[in-house]
């Protein structure tokens, strides 16, 4: 590839955009060509500059509660439907919940066990997102964090630290998932929350890691050395991978 | 049915299981994502009460039309509707005092291709605010959408209803003006 050719994808190169074969293919051409280096290096620098929490407007409280209170009614219109709806739904969930349940005697494990953990993954993210409640032991220092959870926990879990890669630690906090309580870790990508959960797996199994999607939210899971996690975050895909590679590579 | 639905009418204005398990539902999908709709009604209004009414405005809207949300992302789908209410908040404003509006942005443009004022500047974050609040609306909601929420190229184009190859040439016209504004910036700051 020359350098017009590079120049023309350097910027969706940088936005993760590229198939794996011309990402490679950059990648080559910017570790050997020093004029083209320089310019992905101004797209990251650019970037860095624009991932300044203080950018990004937070909603105030108040609206939050203006929301809640404003999207209750459904317009009239719309009852009847919605019965009609519900009714077929019901029915629906009535089979559902049979299968389920006949599901659940069967498997604790398997993708049913994932697909049930993942809601309350779910939940837990947005609990933790909500009650203004992130952290328990706010602290970027992975120093500090560790050790919180000493005596809190049947465990110590891992606590990367990966600020100078991007993902700064936020902090920790307690939480109680899959009939145990766990540890959660929250990292921060520009003003996006990750919060990885952690504890001790029921068996040595090596799990590589699987993906799935709730609500908006990404998910990334995996199990290793005896822990199992779970990472969720509404960054995208391609970031979100990113810090689970980074969070595996740097125990 | 018919009888079904006289003693529907005949209720008062709630039919409170129904409407608590659509509402929960609503605010499921949407709720988790209000900073989100929050961020990007500000960056276009470029108005921080204006972004609080578009944001409502844009929930009330997203519950009415709830029933279209076919499961998925909702973040890229509540973001759509944010979008177009300020773009509708925006063009009602632009109506009322397009005068006012038009001399605004003649003179913030003014003062940024002046060279002393220019040297001034910090490269800080207020500096990045105003590089972005001068771009043209176009190029800054896809800068905003691509950065702060990190959408892909996809998802950019279904929100702002755009084909792929123009989110491609906003981002990247977008950049080029924010990194001449931020280049001017970083030369001050070195001199």
């Amino acid at each position: 590839m020359n350098c017009p050719d590079v120049r023309h994808l350097l910027e969706p190169y940088a936005d993760g955009e590229l198939d794996l074969v011309r990402h490679v293919e950059i990648e080559q051409h910017l570790s050997a060509c020093a004029a083209c280096a320089e310019q992905e290096k101004n797209l990251r620098s650019l970037r860095a500059a624009l991932s300044s929490p203080a950018l990004y407007h937070r909603a105030p409280p108040a609206l939050r509660t203006r929301i809640r209170l404003a999207s209750g009614p459904v317009p009239h219109g719309r009852r009847r439907l919605l019965l009609q709806r519900a009714a077929l739904a019901a029915g629906v969930l009535l089979m559902i919940g049979a299968s389920v349940t006949i599901g659940m005697l069967l498997s604790r494990s398997g993708p049913a066990a994932d697909d049930r953990l993942a809601e309350r993954i779910v939940a837990g993210h947005v609990r933790s997102l909500q009650v203004e409640h992130l952290t328990d032991v706010p602290s970027s220092d992975q120093h500090t964090v560790k050790p919180w959870f000493r005596g809190k926990l049947d465990f110590s879990p891992q606590v990367p630290d990966l600020s100078a890669l991007g993902f700064a630690l936020s902090g920790g906090r307690l939480d109680y998932l899959a009939e145990r309580p766990v540890a959660a870790l929250v990292y921060l990508r520009r003003s996006h929350v990750i919060n990885v959960f952690t504890w001790p797996a029921v068996n040595d199994e090596e799990k590589p890691v699987r993906s799935l999607a709730r609500q908006g939210f990404h998910i990334r899971y995996w199990q290793r050395s005896g822990m199992t996690y779970w990472a969720i975050s509404d960054l995208n895909d391609q970031e979100l991978d990113e810090f689970v590679h980074l969070f595996r590579e740097h125990p | 049915m018919g009888r079904v639905r006289r003693t529907l009418d005949a209720l008062p204005r709630k039919v409170p299981d129904l409407e608590s398990a659509e509402r929960r539902q609503f605010e499921q999908a949407t709720l988790p994502h209000l900073d989100a709709a929050y961020n990007l009604a500000r960056w276009l209004t470029q108005d921080e009460h204006a972004a609080e009414d578009v944001v409502q405005e844009a929930y009330f809207r997203a519950a009415r039309y709830f029933a279209s949300f076919r499961g998925g992302d909702g973040r890229a789908w509540l973001l759509g509707v944010v979008r177009r209410a300020s773009l509708d908040w925006l063009a009602k404003r632009r109506a009322q005092a397009a005068v006012v509006y038009d001399e605004n942005v003649h003179d913030r443009g003014d003062e940024s291709s002046n060279p002393e004022y220019v040297a001034m500047r910090k490269c800080d974050e207020t500096h990045v605010r105003q590089a972005l609040d001068e771009l043209p609306p176009q190029l800054r909601e896809a800068i905003v959408l691509r950065e702060f929420e990190g959408l892909s190229y996809q998802e950019i184009a279904d929100v702002t209803a755009a084909p792929i190859g123009t989110v491609m040439s906003r981002l990247s016209r977008g950049r080029q003006q924010l990194q001449g504004r931020l280049a001017s910036c970083a030369e001050g700051e070195a001199s």
